[in-house]
């Protein structure tokens, strides 16, 4: 059976960021949960390609760094994605990078939802930000997403931060393999003949 | 080869100046640029067609035909003609005259436009770009070969035994390209007519260009026009020359770092490294675009943009200077020795007609408005006055 491909994308901009922590906690706990799957793991630092992104939006294409990145993306067969909250939301650059993601490139990808904040009254951010946003691009969401406050990292409850992550992680890996990989078309390949093209005018 | 430049008609500030040009000033200019064009050995000129400030050329053929009284030997082309929001009636009739009056010295170039208001400002919706695109040059076409349409479709008026005057000269309708950045269904409609596909190949990486002519190439093979390396194909480039490279980097930067399109972006260095614009030497650009070809096959015509971003008339001037003197004679050399004989070149007035075994006058002289017929033209038999 072949390796899946997991795709991490991380938008934390401080170095060490507890975005990128929490992405790699989630990221180990989702490749346990498939073992003995194998995985391949693509990390995306939103950080590594944040003027590339100003580029592609402004010029209409990407440069071939955030090119693979994106190919990353598209080619995953589950993501993962962390967030810092700013302003009650998923930061500006994480939504750059999801802007110029190509069209239904996420369409039936097996999401799981992460985000961090200084405290865990920005949590809801996830369900009325992040959710709608992913409900968007017609990806499937895991139920269980995590939010990771400042105080969760110091924590030792139980419900706490561990046990969310574990969860979220054997969710996205249930989601995964109850589900067949999306079929992808390519244009180029897969061309419209021409008289179809004409057909539908009539249609 | 045809080689050529394409203009779009900004009327854009000069960075280093702070001026910007009237509409009127931009207008004679892009006379200027034309005859510069035919002077200094080049084989097309094309201009653009927009209906919003800050760009000029809403009425191309109106241009086109004011150069063409004014030069003797160069093509009158578009960049693009707006198969979408234009009426394909009106495209059929301004451009069958523009082909009278330059004497077959034309061709037009297809595009979709995409500045989302002029579709509504015109009664359409960018939504059916492609659509309106596809039948809209269904019935362009069905006008120049047909004397008398009969036609209904989604998006215009039926049509009742129409008949589009002037007939196309010598009976033979202009050669057409169809332009796409990264539209499939466009290089595929360029292949299944045996049209011209042109990629404008000037913001977008090579791998763009690459994925976009091989797919009609491909499809241009599969509709029996002939083989893969016998389709047409055009693309554009952006260059800016002075004798030293540093030279030409030093006085283009502005220009770039503040273009309409890809200003406040990547960094000239980045943008020359990842799309085809060559800032440096004549030699940089010769061996820049003679590169074109190991991605997009040999090709038939070459057309790049001279005078966008507020660069000023004289410094236009100069640059076709260079690229007549010493760049375009070594490039034709150059493609030539290349060029396999089979590759043919881009079809012209003069080869249709002689594709078509000669030319005829295509001259409807009336038609009844009652049966459609178009009664035959020979003077031995009276034309039925309406």
């Amino acid at each position: 059976m072949s390796a899946l491909r997991l795709a991490v994308i991380t938008a934390g901009l401080t170095q060490p960021s507890s975005t990128r922590l929490l992405a790699d906690r989630l990221t180990e706990a989702t490749v346990a949960a498939l073992a003995p799957r194998e995985v391949v793991v693509e990390v995306v630092e939103v950080r590594d390609v944040a003027h590339d992104l100003t580029n592609h939006v402004l010029t209409g294409f990407a440069s071939p760094e955030l090119q693979v990145r994106l190919d990353a993306i598209a080619e995953a067969d589950a993501v993962i994605v962390a967030t810092p909250v700013y302003a009650a939301s998923y930061s500006g650059l994480f939504k750059m990078l999801v802007d110029v993601l190509p069209k239904d490139s996420l369409r039936d990808t097996p999401v799981l939802l992460g985000a961090t904040g200084g405290t865990a009254r920005h949590s809801l951010a996830i369900d009325h930000a992040l959710r709608p946003l992913f409900a968007h691009l017609g990806a499937l969401v895991a139920p269980v997403a995590v939010f990771a406050a400042s105080e969760d990292w110091g924590s030792v409850d139980a419900g706490s931060l561990g046990a969310r992550i574990e969860r979220a992680g054997t969710a996205l890996a249930r989601l995964l393999l109850g589900n067949a990989a999306p079929e992808r078309s390519d244009p180029f390949e897969d061309v419209t003949p021409f008289a179809a093209l004409l057909g539908e005018l009539h249609g | 080869m045809q080689f050529g430049i394409f203009t779009v008609g900004d009327v854009t500030t000069d960075p280093t100046t702070g001026r910007t040009p009237t509409e009127h000033e931009r207008i004679t200019a892009t006379i200027a640029i034309a005859k510069k064009a035919e002077e200094v050995g080049l084989d097309v000129f094309a201009t653009g067609q927009h209906h919003n400030p800050p760009f000029v050329p809403s009425a191309p053929t109106t241009t086109l035909a004011y150069i063409a009284a004014q030069t003797e030997r160069i093509i009158l082309s578009t960049s693009t003609t707006l198969i979408t929001t234009t009426d394909p009636v009106r495209i059929a009739e301004d451009y069958a005259t523009l082909q009278h009056l330059s004497a077959g010295r034309m061709d037009l170039m297809m595009g979709r436009g995409n500045t989302g208001p002029v579709y509504p400002w015109f009664g359409k919706d960018i939504r059916d770009g492609i659509p309106l695109a596809i039948e809209n040059y269904a019935l362009l076409h069905r006008l120049w070969r047909e004397d008398v349409v009969d036609w209904q479709g989604k998006y215009r008026t039926p049509l009742q035994g129409f008949t589009s005057t002037p007939r196309p000269l010598d009976g033979v309708p202009p050669f057409v390209w169809h332009g796409s950045i990264r539209s499939p269904e466009i290089a595929e409609q360029a292949a299944y007519y045996g049209d011209g596909f042109f990629s404008n190949h000037i913001f977008w990486p090579a791998s763009h260009t690459r994925q976009m002519v091989q797919l009609y190439r491909r499809r241009f093979e599969h509709y029996g026009h002939g083989s893969a390396d016998q389709a047409i194909v055009g693309l554009g480039g952006q260059v800016f020359m002075r004798k030293n490279s540093q030279d030409a980097v030093r006085e283009f930067r502005p220009y770039f770092d503040n273009a309409p399109v890809y200003g406040h972006g990547p960094s000239l260095e980045e943008f020359t490294r990842q799309t085809p614009l060559t800032v440096g030497s004549p030699q940089e650009v010769i061996e820049r675009t003679l590169g074109f070809r190991e991605y997009a096959g040999d090709y038939q015509r070459q057309l790049w943009l001279m005078d966008h971003a507020g660069l000023p008339l004289k410094t236009v001037l100069e640059q076709l200077d260079i690229l007549g003197e010493e760049v375009v004679p070594v490039l034709r050399k150059e493609f030539a020795a290349l060029k396999p004989a089979h590759v043919p070149d881009a079809p012209t007035h003069a080869s249709l007609v002689g594709r078509a075994g000669g030319a005829h006058d295509a001259t409807v002289h009336a038609t009844d408005d009652v049966t459609g017929a178009s009664p035959d033209a020979t003077p031995s038999e009276p034309a039925v006055a309406r």
